[in-house]
């Protein structure tokens, strides 16, 4: 047998027991982090089933982009391209990670709706799908980075390790954009072209192929910008040699409103997914 | 001891992506008694009302009636996808959902990768994952076409996987959708005979379907619906009527 048995399973309408069943949903999904964990392996698969470089494209790409826009911005800001590059490809494939998480966040439930209507699941299944495809998808750039320092003879320190603890941001922060973003783009369907517009704007209005340094004096209003403070965390150990308190700060402050906007909005509307998608 | 009850169960199903003003469904809503409009104006479709029922061990449960007449949704609500949206449904013992032979299944990984698959969307252990895949290998008959992409499978070839993976670690509870009789005749009479013996064990089957002769040869107990609404319940013959000695059954 499968299990020896379980207690019934009652559905109430009356007493929805809405907290009990998130957490549970929640827990669920993460100490099964087997299941999506292969489905996020299986999508990779799919995704790039024939070609021959696979996920190393996105490699590629990346280093081409990193080529040419180092050369042209370097002469365009009149920046040395040996202190340039490592800012640049840090920033770039930070840029990517975030952007993709936003992005594919957005639509992890409405793409999983044959399994959603079909299949009952802890919704985090979906969620952590996404995140973990990303997450590996991204560990193909990562590379890039060490062989950039390289190139350029440039070493972070110790200080670099920092990098560590705003990685772990970073994966908080995905998990609760794709939770909110993916609930809110199932029951509006003009939720996603918005977020993609966004993100590109987002693109240029934050720091990602310019320095901060360049806003001179308005530097110090950088961290308001959300975006930048969550990069910041990652980017500052790896290429300025530490970051401001200010945006541990501001990055802390940003995340927790997240996490609570997205943990509220799956706890209240969790069980209208399925009719959602 | 397995058991389902379901006390006043209602689902409505908001019409979220087509607009509700538009003329076309503004028309449907006037035809229908079965959509209307929540407080926000949006149209609703009452896909099941005030359904009460109880189904307890051993029983073979069919659900008949028209297409749109709520066999579906109720399966789906039993398998824990829709929430009740009024009413209470309890059910008591592990569902095995067979709505969908390809939920869940990834067409480009092979017969064993999906086993494992299943195992993990079960919640299965390792050791439980094995005995499950020793299961569907012996079951499901496929042998080395379990090494091939299910992709290439024929449809009885994925109904046989579907099938073998569903029953096998016996769930207490099975709910079916009728596309597993797409099978040959040989399997049908392996897939009799196993849910025959799922049933002996004190389980219960909830099967949705059109055709009597498969209620006829496979269920204890009948409810009809329509509309959303059990409008009949009771054993075959006080539904469907005795058995005519003169028709064939398949």
């Amino acid at each position: 047998m499968l299990t020896t048995h379980q207690a019934p399973s009652v559905r109430d309408a009356a007493r929805p027991r809405k907290l009990e069943r998130a957490l549970d949903d929640l827990r669920q999904g993460i100490f099964g982090w087997r299941l999506p964990f292969a489905l996020a392996r299986l999508d990779i698969r799919n995704r790039y089933r024939g070609s021959v470089l696979g996920p190393f494209w996105l490699t590629l790409s990346t280093a081409v982009m990193l080529t040419g826009l180092g050369l042209l911005y370097s002469t365009l800001f009149r920046l040395e391209l040996k202190t340039y590059l490592p800012f640049l490809a840090v920033s770039l494939i930070l840029w990517n990670i975030i952007s993709a998480m936003v992005i594919e966040g957005s639509s992890c439930l409405i793409e999983q709706e044959s399994v959603i209507r079909q299949m009952p699941q802890p919704y985090s299944v979906h969620i952590l799908r996404c995140i973990m495809r990303n997450s590996l998808i991204a560990a193909h750039n990562l590379p890039l980075i060490v062989v950039t320092f390289l190139i350029c003879g440039y070493t972070p320190g110790w200080v670099g390790l920092w990098a560590i603890p705003g990685l772990v941001l970073f994966l908080v922060n995905a998990m609760a954009v794709a939770t909110l973003f993916g609930m809110l783009s199932a029951r509006f369907r003009d939720i996603g072209p918005i977020v993609a517009s966004v993100m590109q704007i987002a693109f240029f209005m934050s720091p990602v192929i310019w320095k901060p340094e360049l806003l001179g004096d308005r530097q110090r209003f950088l961290p308001f910008n959300p975006f930048y403070a969550v990069m910041e965390t990652v980017r500052g150990p790896l290429v300025a040699g530490g970051v401001s308190p200010w945006v541990w700060v501001s990055a802390i402050i940003y995340s927790a409103i997240l996490c609570t906007a997205a943990f509220l909005i799956f706890q209240r509307f969790r069980n209208r997914i399925a009719f959602w998608v | 001891m397995a058991r389902i009850t379901a006390e006043n169960v209602g689902i409505d199903f908001p019409l979220y992506h087509v607009g509700a003003r538009s003329l076309k469904k503004r028309l449907i809503a006037a035809a229908s008694r079965r959509m209307s409009k929540d407080e926000s104006d949006r149209v609703v479709v009452a896909a099941l009302r005030d359904l009460s029922f109880e189904i307890g061990r051993g029983e073979r449960v069919a659900l008949i009636g028209q297409n749109g007449a709520g066999k579906s949704t109720l399966l789906r609500t039993i398998a824990g996808i829709y929430d009740p949206v009024a009413g209470c449904l309890t059910v008591d013992g592990e569902i095995g959902s067979m709505i969908d032979p390809g939920a869940g299944m990834d067409p480009w990984a092979t017969g064993f990768e999906n086993i494992r698959l299943r195992a993990w969307y079960r919640g299965m252990s390792d050791a439980q994952a094995e005995s499950l895949a020793r299961e569907v290998v012996a079951f499901s008959g496929l042998d080395e076409f379990l090494d091939v992409p299910i992709r290439s499978y024929s449809s009885g070839m994925q109904v046989r996987l579907a099938f073998a993976m569903a029953t096998a670690m016996a769930p207490d509870i099975l709910l079916m959708d009728e596309w597993f009789f797409a099978g040959d005749a040989e399997f049908m009479a392996k897939a009799e005979l196993r849910l025959a013996g799922m049933v002996r064990e004190a389980e219960i089957l909830v099967l949705a379907t059109h055709s009597t002769s498969i209620v006829r040869r496979w269920c204890t107990r009948v409810i009809r619906m329509e509309g959303g609404r059990i409008v009949q319940d009771g054993t075959v013959d006080e539904v469907l009527g005795p058995e005519q000695a003169n028709l064939p059954s398949h």
